[in-house]
């Protein structure tokens, strides 16, 4: 019981942003009109790319001679990227059709 | 010093990325909120590289692998996400989204291993839960993905089998349980690969079942996953940057997740363990339409739309497929020069993802003051004098209104049926996306023009020039 109750201590700060985002992300995609749900949902996509930072400091940080975790990491880097580029790219793209009707 | 600047870009980042979704929110500034954030990205990014020092102080290496896969992937994702037709938007997005979600898993697995090498004493219980989270959700995204991309461009058939719900079930407690394990115990390091299995089972197992209308509800909750798993990692090496984007992504994907599935009258429970699929056969079989229904020919329906006063277009999937987006906008200007209104009823729930018709109209270059929502085109359909439907079916399915049985009961529809002419452009007489019965084929307003939607506008574009 303790340990869980000084984890949560040790990490509140980590669990206000989590909380706080949480209200935020709901609160922005609360008031969209439903023609913008595909590329919201499409942008969505790329921002959660995101996780290639992480891929990027376990790349960084594994042992030159690991080659386990430097092909993982590789695989890791390549998919973030994918998602990342992609999702800008493809969300970009709908929204500049969007654009043109004026 | 390098610390302190790469926090600060961290926190430009997440900000670029509240901003930017919130700008995305509004059709004039939706733009540049994606390019606002994409460049708080490519902030993250470079300053990860050049500036993060581990607990020892010590800068990355192995750049050379860093960029050889920041290249490959970039050029990659750009060539796809630029070739891409419009109509294949949907699983493009559910391929990335599954591309994430492998990314958080691979993390997982290498952070995993890295963890298990130290001595036992030394590992935290809460670290090996926080991977072994990461790990499940994000392969269950993955998969899942993978196999919504399938579905969505036809390549994965809908397969159910009896007591699918109890072994889909059964599988991911049985992966939660070993995550639990191994928790407590995290000396038994190959229960990782098993827990890995198991949630690639269990993502395929859970969207193959589903081939109703939720689909785009699957994959709005498969990349709320991937925003979580992705925030897994954040927590994992205190992260603040990809804390912030992982869990704004879960929280804005669930509510859009829950918006959609309000739209459609399902709870999500029954779209989580897979049930529309199970049902939605049950009932195709045992509730078939019985009854004769008219075809139209092509130069009546020239007539009768030429000469009406108010003509209301009602796109749906088969308008993507056959890629009829521009002849219809042909039509529509056609119409309008000989005087008729012509405008479009689009349901938020049409084709195979929420606003697909409003995009894929808008590459037509269709006035965007012509597309009517459910609501308002309700409204307006009595005061219509045609309704042309263009492989649009289950958003005009009476049974939604009339039929408690039936699995999309409930469903909030287009009352075509108050204009006073019904056309219905379809390939055949086969059911739709749901698989259902539409009994609207069969009332005595409506009318089938058969044939491929392109084709179908084309010939009618010319044999209303003609006239």
């Amino acid at each position: 019981m303790e340990q869980v109750l000084s984890w949560i201590s040790d990490n509140q700060q980590i669990i206000y942003v989590v909380i706080l985002m949480i209200f935020v992300g709901i609160e922005v995609i609360g008031r969209v009109p439903s023609v913008l749900h595909t590329p919201l949902m499409s942008g969505a996509n790329a921002i959660h790319g995101v996780v290639i930072i992480g891929a990027i400091i376990v790349m960084g940080k594994a042992d030159p001679d690991n080659y386990l975790a430097l092909t993982l990491g590789f695989f890791a880097v390549v998919l973030g990227m994918l998602n990342v580029v992609g999702g800008f790219v493809v969300t970009d793209r709908m929204l500049e059709m969007f654009k043109k009707k004026k | 010093m390098a610390q302190y600047i790469l926090t600060i870009i961290y926190l430009i980042a997440s900000v670029t990325f509240i901003v930017g979704l919130k700008m995305l929110s509004n059709p004039a500034a939706a733009r540049k909120g994606n390019l606002l954030a994409a460049a708080g990205m490519s902030m993250a990014i470079l300053g990860t590289i050049f500036l993060y020092k581990d607990e020892t102080g010590a800068y990355l290496h192995n750049y050379a692998w860093i960029f050889g896969g920041l290249l490959i992937g970039g050029i990659v994702g750009t060539l796809a996400a630029k070739k891409v037709q419009m109509t294949a938007m949907p699983e493009m997005v559910s391929l990335f989204n599954g591309m994430g979600g492998a990314c958080a898993a691979l993390i997982s697995m290498v952070e995993f291993n890295h963890l298990v090498s130290e001595p036992l004493e030394s590992i935290h219980h809460s670290k090996v839960l926080i991977i072994v989270l990461g790990l499940l959700i994000g392969s269950v995204s993955f998969a899942g993905s993978m196999i919504a991309w399938g579905k969505l461009n036809g390549r994965v058939k809908d397969k159910s089998f009896a007591g699918q719900n109890i072994i889909n079930i059964m599988v991911l407690a049985l992966a939660v349980l070993l995550g639990i394990y191994l928790t407590l115990q995290p000396q038994h390091a190959l229960l990782m690969y098993v827990i890995f299995f198991l949630s690639i089972v269990y993502g395929i197992l859970f969207v193959l079942p589903i081939g109703g209308a939720d689909m785009p509800v699957v994959i709005s909750l498969l990349n709320s996953f991937t925003g979580v798993a992705a925030a897994c990692g954040g927590f994992l090496y205190d992260n603040k940057v990809m804390l912030t984007g992982g869990i704004l992504v879960g929280a804005a994907g669930t509510l859009l997740t829950i918006l959609m599935c309000k739209a459609m009258n399902r709870s999500l429970k029954n779209v989580l363990i897979g049930s529309f699929g199970g049902q939605t056969t049950a009932s195709a079989s045992g509730a078939t339409s019985q009854g004769s229904y008219k075809e139209i020919s092509l130069s009546d329906t020239a007539m009768v739309m030429s000469y009406a006063n108010k003509v209301m277009i009602v796109p749906g999937y088969g308008l993507a497929v056959a890629q009829a987006q521009h002849t219809c906008h042909e039509l529509e200007k056609i119409l309008t020069e000989k005087g008729v209104e012509v405008k479009y009823a689009i349901h938020p729930v049409a084709g195979r993802m929420p606003g697909h018709m409003n995009v894929l109209l808008a590459e037509a270059d269709v006035n965007y003051e012509k597309l009517m929502e459910m609501e308002q085109a309700n409204d307006e359909f009595a005061t219509t004098d045609v309704v042309l439907i263009l492989g649009a079916n289950d958003v005009v399915n009476p049974a939604a209104k009339t039929d408690p049985a039936s699995p999309i009961y409930g469903m909030p529809i287009l009352d075509v049926e108050l204009a006073k002419t019904v056309i219905v452009n379809k390939r055949s007489m086969k059911p739709g996306y749901a698989g259902i019965e539409n009994e609207l084929f069969f009332k005595p307003k409506t009318s089938m023009l058969f044939g491929d939607a392109k084709k179908v506008l084309q010939d009618l574009c010319a044999e209303i020039k003609n006239s």
